[in-house]
Protein backbone atom coordinates (compact mmCIF):
# COMPACT_ATOMS: atom_id res chain seq x y z
CA UNK A 1 0.00 0.00 0.00
CA UNK A 2 1.53 3.49 1.02
CA UNK A 3 0.02 6.39 -0.97
CA UNK A 4 1.85 9.60 -2.24
CA UNK A 5 0.82 13.16 -3.01
CA UNK A 6 2.83 15.59 -5.25
CA UNK A 7 2.44 18.83 -6.82
CA UNK A 8 3.85 21.23 -8.78
CA UNK A 9 2.59 24.74 -9.52
CA UNK A 10 2.40 26.59 -12.55
CA UNK A 11 0.42 29.21 -11.43
CA UNK A 12 2.29 31.60 -8.95
CA UNK A 13 -1.33 32.84 -7.48
CA UNK A 14 -1.92 29.38 -6.57
CA UNK A 15 1.30 29.56 -3.90
CA UNK A 16 -0.22 30.48 -0.66
CA UNK A 17 -2.42 27.78 -0.77
CA UNK A 18 0.57 25.06 -1.81
CA UNK A 19 -0.36 23.62 2.02
CA UNK A 20 -3.79 23.34 1.69
CA UNK A 21 -3.82 21.47 -1.73
CA UNK A 22 -1.46 19.14 0.11
CA UNK A 23 -2.71 18.28 3.07
CA UNK A 24 -6.32 17.53 1.25
CA UNK A 25 -4.35 15.23 -0.96
CA UNK A 26 -2.90 13.49 1.96
CA UNK A 27 -6.22 13.33 3.66
CA UNK A 28 -7.79 10.73 1.54
CA UNK A 29 -4.54 8.64 1.30
CA UNK A 30 -4.94 7.40 4.92
CA UNK A 31 -6.25 4.49 3.95
CA UNK A 32 -3.40 3.75 2.05
CA UNK A 33 -1.08 4.77 4.64
CA UNK A 34 -2.43 5.16 8.75
CA UNK A 35 1.15 4.75 10.47
CA UNK A 36 2.83 7.89 9.38
CA UNK A 37 3.42 10.48 7.28
CA UNK A 38 5.64 13.54 5.83
CA UNK A 39 6.33 16.02 3.56
CA UNK A 40 8.10 18.26 1.80
CA UNK A 41 7.55 21.74 0.68
CA UNK A 42 9.53 24.12 -1.47
CA UNK A 43 8.98 27.46 -0.16
CA UNK A 44 11.00 31.21 -0.61
CA UNK A 45 14.90 30.93 -0.59
CA UNK A 46 16.67 33.69 1.22
CA UNK A 47 19.57 34.52 -0.53
CA UNK A 48 22.82 32.93 0.47
CA UNK A 49 20.75 31.08 2.99
CA UNK A 50 20.58 27.65 3.70
CA UNK A 51 17.40 25.64 5.51
CA UNK A 52 17.74 23.20 8.20
CA UNK A 53 14.90 21.34 9.47
CA UNK A 54 15.54 19.73 12.34
CA UNK A 55 13.74 17.39 14.67
CA UNK A 56 13.37 17.02 18.10
CA UNK A 57 11.49 14.69 20.86
CA UNK A 58 8.02 15.82 21.98
CA UNK A 59 8.85 18.77 24.67
CA UNK A 60 12.15 19.21 23.73
CA UNK A 61 13.53 22.89 24.51
CA UNK A 62 13.98 24.39 21.21
CA UNK A 63 14.74 27.90 23.14
CA UNK A 64 18.35 26.14 23.97
CA UNK A 65 19.28 24.41 20.65
CA UNK A 66 18.39 28.48 19.31
CA UNK A 67 20.61 30.12 22.05
CA UNK A 68 23.21 27.43 20.92
CA UNK A 69 23.08 28.46 17.22
CA UNK A 70 22.99 32.24 17.83
CA UNK A 71 20.93 34.86 16.09
CA UNK A 72 19.76 34.93 12.58
CA UNK A 73 18.58 37.36 10.47
CA UNK A 74 15.46 35.18 9.37
CA UNK A 75 13.61 34.00 12.98
CA UNK A 76 13.44 29.79 13.13
CA UNK A 77 10.22 28.81 13.01
CA UNK A 78 8.50 26.07 15.15
CA UNK A 79 6.50 23.23 14.11
CA UNK A 80 5.66 21.28 16.76
CA UNK A 81 8.67 18.54 16.75
CA UNK A 82 10.17 20.64 13.91
CA UNK A 83 12.12 23.50 13.69
CA UNK A 84 13.47 25.51 10.50
CA UNK A 85 16.27 27.57 11.15
CA UNK A 86 17.60 29.60 7.97
CA UNK A 87 21.45 30.42 8.43
CA UNK A 88 23.79 32.17 6.09
CA UNK A 89 26.03 29.85 4.20
CA UNK A 90 29.18 30.64 5.67
CA UNK A 91 27.88 29.24 8.69
CA UNK A 92 26.01 25.82 8.04
CA UNK A 93 29.34 23.58 8.34
CA UNK A 94 30.10 24.90 12.10
CA UNK A 95 26.33 24.97 13.08
CA UNK A 96 25.52 21.38 11.23
CA UNK A 97 28.49 20.25 13.42
CA UNK A 98 27.58 21.89 16.69
CA UNK A 99 23.84 20.07 15.96
CA UNK A 100 25.88 16.30 15.64
CA UNK A 101 26.85 16.90 19.26
CA UNK A 102 22.98 17.25 20.41
CA UNK A 103 21.74 13.33 20.34
CA UNK A 104 18.18 14.31 20.41
CA UNK A 105 18.20 16.36 17.30
CA UNK A 106 18.37 15.61 13.96
CA UNK A 107 18.89 17.15 10.90
CA UNK A 108 15.49 15.89 8.45
CA UNK A 109 16.27 17.82 5.47
CA UNK A 110 18.52 20.28 4.18
CA UNK A 111 18.67 22.80 1.20
CA UNK A 112 18.00 26.60 0.08
CA UNK A 113 13.93 25.87 -0.41
CA UNK A 114 13.25 22.85 1.07
CA UNK A 115 11.90 22.21 4.31
CA UNK A 116 10.87 18.99 5.31
CA UNK A 117 8.24 17.29 8.17
CA UNK A 118 7.70 13.19 8.82
CA UNK A 119 6.23 11.97 12.19
CA UNK A 120 4.54 8.86 13.35
CA UNK A 121 0.95 8.83 12.91
CA UNK A 122 -2.11 9.19 10.96
CA UNK A 123 -1.85 11.30 7.82
CA UNK A 124 -4.63 13.98 8.54
CA UNK A 125 -3.03 13.82 12.22
CA UNK A 126 0.68 14.89 11.08
CA UNK A 127 -0.59 17.66 8.80
CA UNK A 128 -2.12 19.52 11.23
CA UNK A 129 0.36 19.09 14.10
CA UNK A 130 2.74 20.87 11.27
CA UNK A 131 0.11 23.37 10.16
CA UNK A 132 0.96 21.89 6.44
CA UNK A 133 -2.21 23.71 5.22
CA UNK A 134 -0.44 27.45 6.09
CA UNK A 135 2.51 26.82 4.15
CA UNK A 136 2.88 28.01 1.03
CA UNK A 137 5.42 27.30 -1.94
CA UNK A 138 5.59 26.20 -5.43
CA UNK A 139 6.01 22.64 -5.26
CA UNK A 140 5.50 20.00 -2.59
CA UNK A 141 5.32 16.27 -1.85
CA UNK A 142 3.80 14.30 0.93
CA UNK A 143 3.89 10.27 1.72
CA UNK A 144 1.17 8.47 3.86
CA UNK A 145 3.16 5.26 5.00
CA UNK A 146 2.32 1.39 5.56
CA UNK A 147 4.76 0.26 7.05
CA UNK A 148 6.19 -3.62 4.98
CA UNK A 149 9.96 -2.94 4.81
CA UNK A 150 11.46 -1.99 8.21
CA UNK A 151 9.76 -0.37 11.30
CA UNK A 152 7.12 2.12 11.96
CA UNK A 153 9.32 5.19 13.26
CA UNK A 154 9.74 8.74 12.69
CA UNK A 155 12.83 8.00 10.80
CA UNK A 156 11.19 5.62 8.51
CA UNK A 157 8.71 7.77 7.63
CA UNK A 158 9.50 9.56 4.03
CA UNK A 159 10.21 11.38 2.54
CA UNK A 160 13.65 10.44 2.20
CA UNK A 161 16.68 13.04 1.55
CA UNK A 162 19.75 12.05 0.91
CA UNK A 163 21.04 15.50 -0.71
CA UNK A 164 20.45 19.60 -0.32
CA UNK A 165 16.89 20.08 -1.14
CA UNK A 166 16.45 16.68 -2.89
CA UNK A 167 13.77 14.27 -1.57
CA UNK A 168 12.00 11.10 -2.71
CA UNK A 169 8.63 9.36 -1.54
CA UNK A 170 7.78 5.36 -2.33
CA UNK A 171 4.92 3.33 -3.51
CA UNK A 172 6.56 0.05 -3.27
CA UNK A 173 9.29 -2.48 -2.34
CA UNK A 174 12.96 -3.11 -3.43
CA UNK A 175 14.66 -6.07 -3.42
CA UNK A 176 18.39 -4.92 -4.16
CA UNK A 177 18.80 -2.26 -1.73
CA UNK A 178 21.49 -3.42 0.18
CA UNK A 179 23.82 -4.59 -2.49
CA UNK A 180 22.77 -0.64 -3.90
CA UNK A 181 23.65 0.85 -0.37
CA UNK A 182 26.78 -0.93 -0.15
CA UNK A 183 27.93 0.28 -4.14
CA UNK A 184 26.81 4.07 -2.71
CA UNK A 185 28.16 3.56 0.84
CA UNK A 186 31.82 3.20 -1.10
CA UNK A 187 31.41 6.39 -3.12
CA UNK A 188 31.00 7.90 0.23
CA UNK A 189 27.22 8.82 1.06
CA UNK A 190 26.31 8.11 3.80
CA UNK A 191 22.70 6.76 5.42
CA UNK A 192 20.62 7.08 8.56
CA UNK A 193 18.29 4.28 8.12
CA UNK A 194 18.04 0.56 6.86
CA UNK A 195 15.25 1.58 4.78
CA UNK A 196 15.14 0.88 1.11
CA UNK A 197 13.72 3.98 -0.04
CA UNK A 198 16.59 5.92 1.42
CA UNK A 199 18.50 4.01 -1.23
CA UNK A 200 16.65 5.00 -3.93
CA UNK A 201 17.57 8.72 -2.79
CA UNK A 202 20.77 7.94 -2.58
CA UNK A 203 21.28 6.38 -5.83
CA UNK A 204 19.25 9.31 -7.35
CA UNK A 205 21.91 12.24 -5.26
CA UNK A 206 25.14 10.23 -6.41
CA UNK A 207 23.96 10.14 -10.43
CA UNK A 208 23.23 13.92 -9.91
CA UNK A 209 26.03 14.36 -7.67
CA UNK A 210 27.85 12.92 -11.02
CA UNK A 211 26.56 15.70 -12.98
CA UNK A 212 23.02 14.23 -14.13
CA UNK A 213 20.27 15.90 -14.40
CA UNK A 214 17.21 14.70 -12.64
CA UNK A 215 15.61 13.18 -15.98
CA UNK A 216 19.11 11.39 -16.65
CA UNK A 217 19.26 9.68 -12.87
CA UNK A 218 15.65 8.16 -12.96
CA UNK A 219 17.14 7.05 -16.24
CA UNK A 220 19.93 5.56 -14.78
CA UNK A 221 17.88 4.41 -12.20
CA UNK A 222 15.77 2.00 -14.12
CA UNK A 223 18.75 -0.07 -14.32
CA UNK A 224 19.70 0.02 -11.12
CA UNK A 225 17.25 -0.23 -8.93
CA UNK A 226 15.12 -3.88 -9.17
CA UNK A 227 11.67 -4.41 -7.11
CA UNK A 228 8.51 -2.45 -7.31
CA UNK A 229 8.63 1.39 -7.10
CA UNK A 230 6.45 4.43 -8.11
CA UNK A 231 8.96 7.04 -7.24
CA UNK A 232 7.60 11.07 -6.84
CA UNK A 233 11.09 13.15 -6.76
CA UNK A 234 11.76 16.67 -5.63
CA UNK A 235 14.58 19.12 -6.32
CA UNK A 236 15.21 22.81 -5.78
CA UNK A 237 13.63 23.22 -9.28
CA UNK A 238 11.49 20.27 -10.24
CA UNK A 239 9.02 17.71 -9.49
CA UNK A 240 9.43 14.25 -11.33
CA UNK A 241 7.66 10.91 -11.54
CA UNK A 242 9.01 7.31 -12.34
CA UNK A 243 7.44 4.14 -12.00
CA UNK A 244 8.87 0.04 -12.25
CA UNK A 245 8.61 -0.87 -15.83
CA UNK A 246 5.90 -3.75 -14.71
CA UNK A 247 3.91 -0.91 -12.97
CA UNK A 248 3.57 -2.51 -9.98
CA UNK A 249 2.56 0.14 -7.54
CA UNK A 250 -1.24 2.48 -8.97
CA UNK A 251 -0.19 5.99 -10.03
CA UNK A 252 -2.55 8.55 -11.42
CA UNK A 253 -1.63 11.92 -12.53
CA UNK A 254 -3.36 15.29 -13.36
CA UNK A 255 -2.84 18.16 -15.25
CA UNK A 256 -4.37 21.80 -15.71
CA UNK A 257 -2.75 25.26 -17.14
CA UNK A 258 -2.37 26.03 -13.47
CA UNK A 259 -0.82 22.87 -11.79
CA UNK A 260 0.45 19.42 -12.46
CA UNK A 261 -0.63 16.98 -9.63
CA UNK A 262 0.50 12.94 -8.87
CA UNK A 263 -1.88 10.80 -6.34
CA UNK A 264 -1.41 7.12 -6.11
CA UNK A 265 -5.29 7.24 -6.52
CA UNK A 266 -7.85 9.87 -8.10
CA UNK A 267 -9.22 10.28 -4.55
CA UNK A 268 -6.19 12.19 -3.60
CA UNK A 269 -6.75 14.87 -6.87
CA UNK A 270 -10.71 15.07 -6.23
CA UNK A 271 -10.51 18.56 -4.28
CA UNK A 272 -8.12 20.55 -6.53
CA UNK A 273 -8.93 23.63 -8.46
CA UNK A 274 -10.16 22.88 -11.84
CA UNK A 275 -10.03 19.25 -11.19
CA UNK A 276 -13.12 18.53 -13.42
CA UNK A 277 -11.47 19.75 -16.30
CA UNK A 278 -8.21 18.65 -15.67
CA UNK A 279 -6.50 16.18 -18.15
CA UNK A 280 -5.89 13.16 -16.08
CA UNK A 281 -3.79 9.84 -17.21
CA UNK A 282 -2.21 6.80 -16.04
CA UNK A 283 1.52 7.42 -16.12
CA UNK A 284 3.51 5.16 -18.34
CA UNK A 285 5.66 2.02 -16.98
CA UNK A 286 9.69 2.85 -17.12
CA UNK A 287 8.69 6.65 -18.50
CA UNK A 288 10.44 9.62 -17.06
CA UNK A 289 7.91 12.49 -16.01
CA UNK A 290 9.40 15.34 -14.98
CA UNK A 291 8.49 19.08 -14.67
CA UNK A 292 10.77 22.46 -13.74
CA UNK A 293 10.38 25.34 -12.78
CA UNK A 294 11.44 28.14 -15.18
CA UNK B 1 -34.85 8.15 -11.94
CA UNK B 2 -32.89 7.54 -8.49
CA UNK B 3 -30.44 9.95 -8.19
CA UNK B 4 -27.82 9.28 -6.05
CA UNK B 5 -25.41 12.26 -5.01
CA UNK B 6 -22.30 10.21 -3.55
CA UNK B 7 -21.21 13.46 -1.60
CA UNK B 8 -24.34 13.25 0.63
CA UNK B 9 -24.73 9.12 0.16
CA UNK B 10 -22.70 6.92 1.79
CA UNK B 11 -20.98 4.01 -0.97
CA UNK B 12 -22.71 1.58 0.93
CA UNK B 13 -25.86 2.67 1.06
CA UNK B 14 -25.39 3.02 -2.69
CA UNK B 15 -24.62 -0.60 -3.53
CA UNK B 16 -27.25 -2.05 -1.01
CA UNK B 17 -29.80 -0.06 -2.35
CA UNK B 18 -28.67 -1.22 -5.92
CA UNK B 19 -28.57 -4.96 -4.44
CA UNK B 20 -32.02 -4.97 -2.87
CA UNK B 21 -33.58 -4.52 -6.53
CA UNK B 22 -35.39 -7.49 -7.57
CA UNK B 23 -35.50 -8.55 -11.29
CA UNK B 24 -38.92 -7.06 -11.34
CA UNK B 25 -37.93 -3.50 -10.16
CA UNK B 26 -39.21 -0.52 -12.23
CA UNK B 27 -36.56 1.85 -10.90
CA UNK B 28 -34.59 0.92 -14.36
CA UNK B 29 -32.56 3.98 -14.47
CA UNK B 30 -30.05 5.05 -11.69
CA UNK B 31 -28.19 8.24 -12.07
CA UNK B 32 -24.68 8.45 -9.29
CA UNK B 33 -23.10 11.70 -8.93
CA UNK B 34 -19.72 12.94 -7.53
CA UNK B 35 -18.37 9.20 -7.32
CA UNK B 36 -14.63 11.07 -6.82
CA UNK B 37 -12.81 8.15 -7.40
CA UNK B 38 -14.34 5.38 -4.77
CA UNK B 39 -13.93 2.08 -4.83
CA UNK B 40 -16.51 -0.45 -5.71
CA UNK B 41 -18.97 1.94 -7.06
CA UNK B 42 -21.97 -0.03 -8.59
CA UNK B 43 -19.78 -3.47 -7.49
CA UNK B 44 -22.40 -6.67 -7.56
CA UNK B 45 -25.23 -5.90 -9.28
CA UNK B 46 -27.96 -8.48 -10.24
CA UNK B 47 -30.22 -6.86 -11.85
CA UNK B 48 -31.51 -5.02 -15.14
CA UNK B 49 -30.92 -2.26 -14.82
CA UNK B 50 -29.19 0.88 -16.51
CA UNK B 51 -26.76 2.77 -13.85
CA UNK B 52 -25.32 6.39 -15.22
CA UNK B 53 -22.12 7.10 -13.18
CA UNK B 54 -21.09 11.08 -13.85
CA UNK B 55 -17.29 11.41 -13.20
CA UNK B 56 -14.19 9.25 -12.54
CA UNK B 57 -14.36 6.55 -10.08
CA UNK B 58 -12.02 4.32 -7.96
CA UNK B 59 -11.17 0.68 -8.26
CA UNK B 60 -13.36 -2.84 -8.89
CA UNK B 61 -16.58 -0.53 -10.33
CA UNK B 62 -19.29 -2.50 -11.61
CA UNK B 63 -17.31 -5.83 -10.06
CA UNK B 64 -19.09 -8.88 -10.52
CA UNK B 65 -22.18 -7.31 -12.63
CA UNK B 66 -24.57 -9.11 -13.83
CA UNK B 67 -27.67 -8.19 -16.24
CA UNK B 68 -26.91 -4.27 -15.63
CA UNK B 69 -25.82 -1.47 -17.78
CA UNK B 70 -23.23 0.49 -16.10
CA UNK B 71 -21.74 3.90 -17.80
CA UNK B 72 -18.49 5.44 -16.56
CA UNK B 73 -18.44 9.37 -17.97
CA UNK B 74 -14.72 9.52 -16.66
CA UNK B 75 -12.18 6.83 -16.14
CA UNK B 76 -11.80 3.62 -14.33
CA UNK B 77 -9.54 2.88 -11.66
CA UNK B 78 -8.29 -0.59 -11.29
CA UNK B 79 -10.12 -4.25 -12.22
CA UNK B 80 -13.42 -1.81 -13.68
CA UNK B 81 -16.02 -4.96 -14.50
CA UNK B 82 -13.89 -7.46 -13.05
CA UNK B 83 -15.68 -10.93 -12.76
CA UNK B 84 -18.29 -9.39 -15.01
CA UNK B 85 -20.95 -12.03 -15.42
CA UNK B 86 -23.18 -10.91 -17.71
CA UNK B 87 -24.09 -7.33 -18.19
CA UNK B 88 -22.50 -4.56 -20.07
CA UNK B 89 -20.22 -1.49 -18.89
CA UNK B 90 -19.14 1.24 -20.70
CA UNK B 91 -15.76 3.27 -19.58
CA UNK B 92 -16.06 6.37 -21.87
CA UNK B 93 -12.10 7.83 -20.55
CA UNK B 94 -9.41 5.79 -19.64
CA UNK B 95 -9.54 2.33 -17.44
CA UNK B 96 -6.48 1.64 -15.28
CA UNK B 97 -4.85 -1.65 -15.04
CA UNK B 98 -6.76 -5.50 -14.94
CA UNK B 99 -9.99 -4.17 -16.73
CA UNK B 100 -12.29 -7.57 -16.88
CA UNK B 101 -9.77 -9.49 -14.93
CA UNK B 102 -11.41 -12.67 -14.43
CA UNK B 103 -14.83 -12.00 -16.19
CA UNK B 104 -16.35 -14.61 -17.16
CA UNK B 105 -19.07 -13.07 -19.42
CA UNK B 106 -20.91 -9.90 -20.60
CA UNK B 107 -19.18 -6.89 -22.99
CA UNK B 108 -16.85 -4.29 -21.32
CA UNK B 109 -16.61 -0.83 -23.18
CA UNK B 110 -13.57 1.54 -22.52
CA UNK B 111 -14.04 3.86 -25.41
CA UNK B 112 -10.25 5.53 -24.31
CA UNK B 113 -6.82 3.23 -23.35
CA UNK B 114 -6.54 0.45 -20.93
CA UNK B 115 -3.22 0.21 -19.10
CA UNK B 116 -1.64 -3.13 -18.19
CA UNK B 117 -2.55 -6.48 -17.91
CA UNK B 118 -6.47 -5.77 -19.62
CA UNK B 119 -8.61 -9.22 -19.79
CA UNK B 120 -6.16 -10.84 -17.35
CA UNK B 121 -7.74 -14.34 -16.78
CA UNK B 122 -10.56 -13.60 -18.52
CA UNK B 123 -12.92 -16.40 -18.96
CA UNK B 124 -15.86 -15.61 -21.89
CA UNK B 125 -16.09 -11.95 -21.13
CA UNK B 126 -15.97 -9.65 -24.57
CA UNK B 127 -13.60 -6.48 -24.38
CA UNK B 128 -13.56 -3.87 -26.69
CA UNK B 129 -11.04 -1.07 -26.32
CA UNK B 130 -11.07 1.60 -28.83
CA UNK B 131 -7.82 2.71 -27.78
CA UNK B 132 -4.36 1.42 -26.97
CA UNK B 133 -4.00 -1.43 -24.01
CA UNK B 134 -0.57 -1.56 -21.58
CA UNK B 135 1.43 -5.08 -20.84
CA UNK B 136 0.71 -8.79 -20.25
CA UNK B 137 -2.59 -7.82 -21.40
CA UNK B 138 -4.89 -10.97 -21.63
CA UNK B 139 -2.27 -12.77 -19.58
CA UNK B 140 -3.95 -16.22 -18.89
CA UNK B 141 -7.14 -15.41 -20.90
CA UNK B 142 -8.84 -18.94 -21.14
CA UNK B 143 -12.08 -17.60 -23.07
CA UNK B 144 -13.48 -14.14 -24.33
CA UNK B 145 -12.60 -11.90 -27.47
CA UNK B 146 -10.74 -8.94 -26.61
CA UNK B 147 -10.83 -6.57 -29.55
CA UNK B 148 -7.93 -3.81 -29.40
CA UNK B 149 -8.36 -0.47 -32.17
CA UNK B 150 -5.12 0.58 -31.07
CA UNK B 151 -1.88 -0.94 -30.10
CA UNK B 152 -0.57 -3.41 -27.16
CA UNK B 153 1.74 -2.98 -24.78
CA UNK B 154 4.60 -5.92 -24.68
CA UNK B 155 3.88 -9.89 -23.82
CA UNK B 156 0.67 -10.00 -24.89
CA UNK B 157 -1.79 -13.18 -24.72
CA UNK B 158 1.04 -14.73 -22.21
CA UNK B 159 0.00 -18.41 -21.53
CA UNK B 160 -3.10 -17.58 -23.33
CA UNK B 161 -5.64 -20.53 -23.39
CA UNK B 162 -8.52 -19.83 -26.26
CA UNK B 163 -9.30 -16.69 -25.82
CA UNK B 164 -9.44 -14.70 -29.23
CA UNK B 165 -7.51 -11.36 -29.71
CA UNK B 166 -8.22 -8.77 -32.15
CA UNK B 167 -5.62 -5.61 -32.00
CA UNK B 168 -6.02 -3.30 -35.33
CA UNK B 169 -2.48 -1.66 -34.24
CA UNK B 170 1.05 -2.46 -33.46
CA UNK B 171 1.67 -4.93 -31.02
CA UNK B 172 4.78 -4.57 -29.30
CA UNK B 173 5.52 -8.56 -28.06
CA UNK B 174 3.48 -11.46 -27.91
CA UNK B 175 4.01 -13.76 -24.42
CA UNK B 176 4.94 -16.97 -24.03
CA UNK B 177 2.79 -19.39 -26.54
CA UNK B 178 0.66 -16.67 -28.03
CA UNK B 179 0.89 -16.37 -31.88
CA UNK B 180 -0.19 -14.46 -34.99
CA UNK B 181 -3.33 -17.01 -36.57
CA UNK B 182 -5.15 -16.29 -39.80
CA UNK B 183 -8.06 -14.12 -39.57
CA UNK B 184 -10.66 -16.33 -40.94
CA UNK B 185 -14.55 -15.29 -42.66
CA UNK B 186 -15.96 -17.15 -39.47
CA UNK B 187 -13.17 -14.19 -37.34
CA UNK B 188 -14.58 -11.46 -39.25
CA UNK B 189 -17.82 -12.07 -38.48
CA UNK B 190 -17.64 -12.58 -34.92
CA UNK B 191 -15.51 -9.29 -34.84
CA UNK B 192 -18.33 -7.32 -36.66
CA UNK B 193 -20.80 -8.45 -34.42
CA UNK B 194 -18.34 -7.02 -31.44
CA UNK B 195 -17.58 -3.81 -33.09
CA UNK B 196 -21.11 -3.27 -33.76
CA UNK B 197 -22.28 -4.47 -30.31
CA UNK B 198 -19.73 -1.89 -28.73
CA UNK B 199 -20.89 1.32 -31.40
CA UNK B 200 -18.30 1.17 -33.86
CA UNK B 201 -20.50 0.42 -36.59
CA UNK B 202 -18.52 1.00 -40.27
CA UNK B 203 -15.69 3.63 -39.09
CA UNK B 204 -13.17 0.66 -39.07
CA UNK B 205 -12.08 -1.54 -41.47
CA UNK B 206 -11.93 -5.19 -40.56
CA UNK B 207 -9.57 -6.19 -42.63
CA UNK B 208 -6.78 -3.86 -40.53
CA UNK B 209 -7.10 -6.37 -37.88
CA UNK B 210 -5.04 -9.27 -36.85
CA UNK B 211 -5.76 -11.85 -34.91
CA UNK B 212 -3.64 -13.81 -32.08
CA UNK B 213 -4.38 -16.88 -30.06
CA UNK B 214 -2.85 -20.02 -28.24
CA UNK B 215 0.04 -21.79 -30.14
CA UNK B 216 -1.31 -24.75 -27.69
CA UNK B 217 2.23 -25.70 -26.83
CA UNK B 218 2.06 -24.52 -22.74
CA UNK B 219 -0.91 -25.74 -21.75
CA UNK B 220 -1.13 -28.96 -23.75
CA UNK B 221 0.87 -32.17 -21.64
CA UNK B 222 3.34 -33.26 -23.98
CA UNK B 223 5.22 -36.06 -23.64
CA UNK B 224 8.66 -35.33 -24.40
CA UNK B 225 8.36 -32.61 -21.59
CA UNK B 226 7.88 -35.21 -18.75
CA UNK B 227 11.40 -34.70 -17.49
CA UNK B 228 10.84 -31.20 -16.91
CA UNK B 229 7.92 -31.99 -14.21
Amino acid sequence: MCGIAGIFLKDHSLEPKLGALLAGMLTPLSDRGPDSAGFAVYGEPAANHVKLTLRAPQGYDFERLLRAVGPTAVPPEVYDTHVVITIPDERQAAIVAQIDTMPDVSIVGQGTRMTMFKEVGRPEQVAKRFGLDRMSGTHAIGHTRMATESAVTTNGAHPFTTGPDQCLVHNGSLSNHNAVRRELQRNGLKFQTDNDSEVAAGFLTWKMGEGASLAQAMEASLGALDGFYTFVIGTESGFGVLRDPIACKPAVMAETERWVAFGTEYRALVDLPGIDSARVWEPEPAKVYFWERH
Amino acid sequence: MPTIDLTNTTLRELNGALHKLSHESNETLWRVLNPRGLHSVAAGIDAPIQVEIEGHVGYYCAGMNQRAYVVVRGNAGQGVAENMMSGHVHVQGDASQAAGASGCGGLLVIDGNASARCGISMKGIDIVVKGSVGHLSAFMAQAGNLVVLGDAGEALGDSIYEAHLYVRGSVKGLGADCIEKPLKEHHKAELQKLLSAAGVNGSVDIGEFRRYGSARKLYHFHIDNVGSY
